[in-house]
């Protein structure tokens, strides 16, 4: 409700102002949690057109609101109160920065005047979010609001996204401001986003490239991003150069692609390990070279000029040296580079030893004996026609439903990839199936990762959000298990979880997901039809084999070729 | 090598906490940092001593320059530059050495600001060897208390006004974009 003042400029309360600024900006669904700090703002959603999704957790609206993000590609909003509600946000605001994933998190805070004195319900969270976020608010002035949330989006979603913060005092969401228009100018004179890429960076990578006899593009996260997954595939086949991708990029090349390699990294393939260490010419596309995908520094593409391309400039340089850096928009550097590539290559040699690394070592479990959480996934994948969108927690189970459940769309497999956070997989399928409500969306979990954000089942069943939840049950913290079998004699130190674990299929009866349990090879199709056909929420238990591996995995530190491959 | 930035600032609460998490998170060595509002009260400038190689450094001003609040940074070791800093030290002082300090005092054409009984506070202004040599100076007399500013610089010549002009038209941009 505006407050005419006869025929004057309204005025808007800060809470009015949120909401129109939301609608503005787009915004069709938040994710939030109340609590007395946000209770103004809270009355003015009560009834808004904009859809608040009550979630059970902080973690979980800031993980759904992370999940909705990465599928629909617009920006994730969720609100917390002050204190206690804010600081349970802080691992999703982690994960969102590590992943560069576009948020915009409202928190509650205490009144202006009662700021600094330890008030109830107090927490700096301004200052606690400083190296989380990719910048953060706190409204002094409800003049400023508006402009903050305008800056609060364009931040979050340009250039490098990220997750953005603005702390808002509960007597700003009271007082009254006018807002002549949205969005009100912006003032940001120290941000600037280089999307251009340099030509004659271009020109020399282009001829790099038209000079390379064993090229390899190696396309990350930011491929996704900026959208480039078409350019990407464009350059591949015109040049003939494999592919290979990290974990966040899955999705930005078709894994069925004849051009396709693998995932690279500590339980990359063989194939794509190997390619990195052969290859006499590296395209980095949207990648930051973390440590779990270059393994030992000194010896990662030690035969191959590199060429990076990235759109944060602070990422050039700083893990890998680059030869050809390019700053600047993955799409419009790839569209650069086919332009300036008028000539089709091919590289049949290169090719074909990729082909026969592929042959000799491919992905492998031994499918004879037990239910091997493998073939969970594959059947999954066979079930699905492998268009299911699929969101991951962390561990084992993560690293299978990579290597066994390949995606040929970008925004169809989501996963907490620089933080590795267990929790994430259901709260980001729930973000997932409210951005894509017609799609399957399917939650890969594990037993210790689930109960991280189990109660999250509550806000699937209130909201009949029809997520599958397909739950690989080791009854181990299986990768710290796995861990502890390569590197510490087999001293499986608390990370068995068998003894405590609930049963899963009641725990999810009790929210009112109906649910089955698996433990023979023989029920597990059925099962996974079952879940797939209902129309609602689904949770499969599966038993499988409780001390399957990873395989195959670079021991951290090591080099990609010091791979343990198994039997 | 020490490095000298001149960073220029939003002049807004939180920014100093912004550089210096930064350099704390990331793990890099700040000598000196010296921070003062400029002749547009918006903006405040910073200079920054930071100790590193060529890569630890080009890091730093990439990931300064990736903070919202910073305007315009520039690393002007190489350039030439006016570079200052103040310091007081509080010297043990008898009656029978004053004369003596008093002339190291003259030489460093440094001022003496307070006089006690038995100490005096002497004001110096200079570059870091200047100050460094001043203290060594007069450290066998016993120095009692020292605070030194940090660095502060400004690059020479015209180049400052250009610095500015960019200022504005950034502002310009931003007004517009
Ligand atoms: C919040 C959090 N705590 C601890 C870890 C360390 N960690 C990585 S994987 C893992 C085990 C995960 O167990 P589960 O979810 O059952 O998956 P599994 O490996 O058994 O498939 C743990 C504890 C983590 N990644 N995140
Ligand atoms: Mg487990």
């Amino acid at each position: 409700m505006a407050i005419g003042d006869c025929g004057a400029k309204s005025k808007l309360t800060g809470s009015q102002i949120i909401i129109k600024a939301l609608q503005e900006e787009g915004v069709d669904t938040v994710f939030g949690y109340p609590g007395g700090a946000v209770l103004p703002l809270y009355d003015e959603l009560y009834g808004a057109k904009i859809r608040h999704i009550l979630t059970r957790h902080e973690q979980g609206a800031v993980h759904a609101a992370d999940g909705y993000a990465r599928v629909s590609g617009r920006p994730g909003v969720c609100i917390a109160t002050s204190g206690p509600g804010a600081t349970n946000l802080i691992t999703g605001i982690t994960n969102a920065f590590m992943d560069s994933v576009p948020l915009v998190v409202l928190t509650g805070q205490v009144g202006v005047g009662m700021i600094g004195r330890d008030s109830f319900q107090e927490a700096d969270i301004t200052g606690i979010t400083m190296p989380i976020t990719k910048h953060n608010f706190l409204v002094r002035d409800v003049n400023e609001l508006a402009g903050i949330m305008h800056e609060a989006f364009y931040i979050a979603t340009t250039g490098r996204p990220g997750p953005v913060v603005v702390d808002i005092p509960k007597d700003i969401t009271t007082q009254t401001a006018v807002v002549e228009r949205y969005p009100p100018p912006l003032n940001l004179r120290g941000y600037r986003v280089c999307r251009e890429p340099h030509p004659l960076q271009i020109l020399q990578a282009a001829r790099s490239i038209a000079r390379a006899e064993r090229p390899l593009l190696f396309a990350g996260g930011g491929v996704i991003t900026s959208g480039a997954h078409e350019e990407l595939k464009a350059l591949a086949e015109k040049q003939d150069i494999p592919v290979i991708i990290t974990m966040m990029g899955k999705g930005a090349f078709p894994e069925d692609h004849p051009l396709f390699v693998g995932m690279v990294g500590m339980h990359g393939t063989v194939a794509a390990n190997y390619a990195v260490g052969e290859c006499d010419l590296l395209i980095g596309i949207g990648v930051r070279f973390d440590d779990r995908v270059t393994g030992k520094l000194d010896k990662f593409a030690s035969k191959a000029r590199i060429i990076h391309i990235d759109i944060d400039a602070a990422e050039i340089g700083k893990n890998v040296p680059a030869h050809i850096p390019i700053v600047g928009d993955a799409r419009l550097a790839l569209r650069a580079l086919l332009d300036n590539l008028p000539r089709p290559a091919v590289h049949p040699d290169w090719r074909a030893r990729i082909r026969a690394w592929q042959e000799e070592h491919p992905l492998h479990y031994d499918r004879n004996c037990g239910l091997k959480p493998q073939w969970v996934i594959e059947e999954l994948h066979r079930l699905t026609g492998g268009e299911a969108i699929v969101s991951t927690d962390v561990g084992q189970h993560q690293m299978w439903a990579v290597q066994y459940y390949p995606v040929k769309r970008p925004r169809s497999f989501i996963s907490s990839g620089g933080l590795g956070a267990m929790g994430f997989g259901v709260p980001a399928a729930m973000g997932a199936q409210l951005a894509r409500p017609e799609a399957t969306v399917v939650a890969i979990t594990g037993d210790g990762s689930f109960q991280m954000n189990s109660q999250e089942l509550a806000t699937i069943s209130f909201y009949r959000l029809p997520v599958k939840i397909i739950l690989l049950d080791n009854g181990y913290l299986g990768m710290v298990r796995q861990w502890q079998e390569f590197f510490f004699d087999r001293r499986y130190s608390y990370s068995d979880l068998a003894a405590g674990n609930p049963d899963f299929v009641k725990l999810a009866e009790a929210y009112g997901v109906p649910a089955v349990r698996v433990t023979e090879v023989s029920q597990l199709t059925e099962a996974l039809e079952t879940a797939l056909e209902h129309k609602g929420p689904f949770l499969v238990d599966v038993k499988v084999d409780r001390e399957e591996n990873v395989l195959p995995m670079v021991p951290p530190g090591a080099h990609l070729r010091e791979m343990i491959v198994g039997g | 090598m020490k490095h000298t930035l001149a960073v220029l600032v939003e002049n807004k609460p939180g920014v100093l906490t912004r550089v210096a998490g930064l350099f704390a998170r990331r793990g890099y060595n700040i000598e000196s940092l010296a921070v003062g509002p400029t002749e547009n009260p918006s903006v405040s400038r910073m200079t920054i001593v930071v100790e590193g190689d060529d890569h630890t450094i080009e890091q730093v001003c990439k990931q300064l320059h990736k903070l919202i609040d910073v305007i315009k940074l520039s690393d002007i070791t190489q350039d030439p530059h006016v570079g200052r800093e103040l310091v007081l030290i509080k010297v043990n002082a008898e009656p029978h050495v004053r004369g003596e300090i008093m002339q190291i005092v003259e030489v460093f054409r440094a001022r003496i600001v307070d006089i006690a009984r038995d100490s005096l506070i002497v004001e110096a202004t200079g570059d870091e060897d200047k100050i460094n040599a001043i203290e060594a100076a007069l450290r066998p007399f016993g120095i009692r208390e020292l605070a030194r500013t940090g660095k502060i610089a400004l690059v020479r010549g015209s180049r400052g006004k250009v610095l500015e002009a960019d200022l504005s038209e950034q502002e310009n941009v931003s007004q517009t974009g």
